[in-house]
């Protein structure tokens, strides 16, 4: 358990310097993830005690975005005066991108499939 | 002052109390989840952030104070991040089988986010202040709060956006799927990676692994798609 952490901050941290030196758009959490995945391919064996608790953790994954939710407190005199347009936008839109992504990629990996 | 009072005063100041308000809401949106059957409208997330602003508005407890105690929470979102590079290295044949499909809808996903967002409060009489924070909200929170700022909305409206759309993700993402017919669990977590990011994944792995994956890279791909297409979009819209 220990090791796995120090593991994930090391590699969030080699995210966040990388993103700052180079300038990237990416969060640094997100080059971890592949700089993790990079030694993961590599079979380096001192990332192999990551494993478990690495899926401990994606499946509460959940539970932290608690705190930002709450977040939203500090925000409802915009979300009560402008609430109707807000939240007809934001749920047509989300329901509308997941919608136009998931018949996308069926769409394209059954062509796919079918010219093979 | 009395001796509850007393006691209250000291704990409300130590990041112990909303630590453990946090966990426990949690909890109990969990509890609710379970007894719901798993369904959706059940999520965990909107109950636990219900019950808290609820406690924080009857104590008047500012969200500063709470966020004291909840960082230690809010903090595992960077290693939990990191931790998606498991599930992707084991699914890894998978996700390789997917790229063009994956590629593909992520353009189309990532712009129908952006413009459908932002049409519709604009025709539905937002501020132009909504208008430019609402454009990223898909993206993870960091880029999208990046994106805002620089096209000139609120970043911590922002902030407030991309969580919105988080919640209401993992409540849909099942129900319009079910409706469309889309079996492909790669297909199903992808797209609520790309639509709800972080909130989208945590909703696929409740249901399925090979899902949760494809969440997470979808969620990966549309913070760098958000940053890019929002700038060219947005001006193209307005």
């Amino acid at each position: 358990m220990l090791t796995a952490l120090t593991v994930l901050l090391c590699c969030q941290l080699a995210g966040e310097f990388a993103a700052r030196v180079l300038g990237l758009p990416i969060p640094g959490p997100v080059l971890g993830m592949l700089l993790l995945f990079t030694f993961l391919a590599g079979r380096l064996r001192a990332v192999e005690p990551v494993r478990e608790p690495a899926y401990a953790l994606v499946r509460h994954l959940s539970l932290l975005f608690v705190p930002a939710g709450v977040g939203l407190i500090r925000h409802t005199g915009r979300l009560r005066a402008e609430l109707l347009p807000i939240l007809i936008a934001l749920l047509i839109s989300t329901a509308a991108t997941v919608a136009v992504t998931a018949l996308v990629f069926q769409l394209v990996a059954r062509a796919g499939k079918g010219e093979r | 002052m009395g001796r509850v009072e007393r006691i209250w005063v000291y704990l409300s100041a130590t990041p112990l109390l909303w630590l453990a308000a946090t966990l426990l809401a949690y909890e109990a949106g969990s509890w609710v989840f379970r007894r719901a059957g798993g369904r959706p409208l059940a999520n965990p997330v909107p109950i636990a952030v219900a019950i808290l602003i609820l406690l924080l508005r009857a104590t008047g407890t500012p969200y500063e104070t709470y966020f004291e105690g909840a960082q230690f929470v809010h903090f595992l979102l960077g290693p939990a991040t990191v931790a998606l590079a498991v599930p992707l290295y084991q699914n890894r044949d998978q996700v390789r089988q997917a790229l063009v499909p994956m590629m593909t809808a992520l353009v189309a996903g990532s712009a129908t986010a952006i413009l459908s967002a932002v049409l519709l409060a604009r025709w539905l009489g937002a501020s132009s202040e909504t208008l430019k924070s609402i454009a990223p909200k898909s993206a993870t929170t960091p880029i999208a709060m990046a994106v805002s700022e620089q096209l000139g909305g609120l970043p911590s409206l922002t902030a407030a956006f991309v969580i919105a759309t988080g919640i209401i993700g993992a409540v849909i993402v099942t129900p319009v799927l079910d409706a469309l017919r889309i079996r492909d669990w790669r297909g199903r977590g992808f797209s609520a990676g790309v639509a709800a990011h972080g909130l989208g994944t945590a909703r696929a792995f409740q249901v399925n692994e090979l899902a949760g994956t494809f969440a997470g890279i979808g969620l990966a791909l549309n913070g760098i798609a958000t940053a890019v297409l929002v700038p060219i979009l947005f001006r193209w819209v307005r």
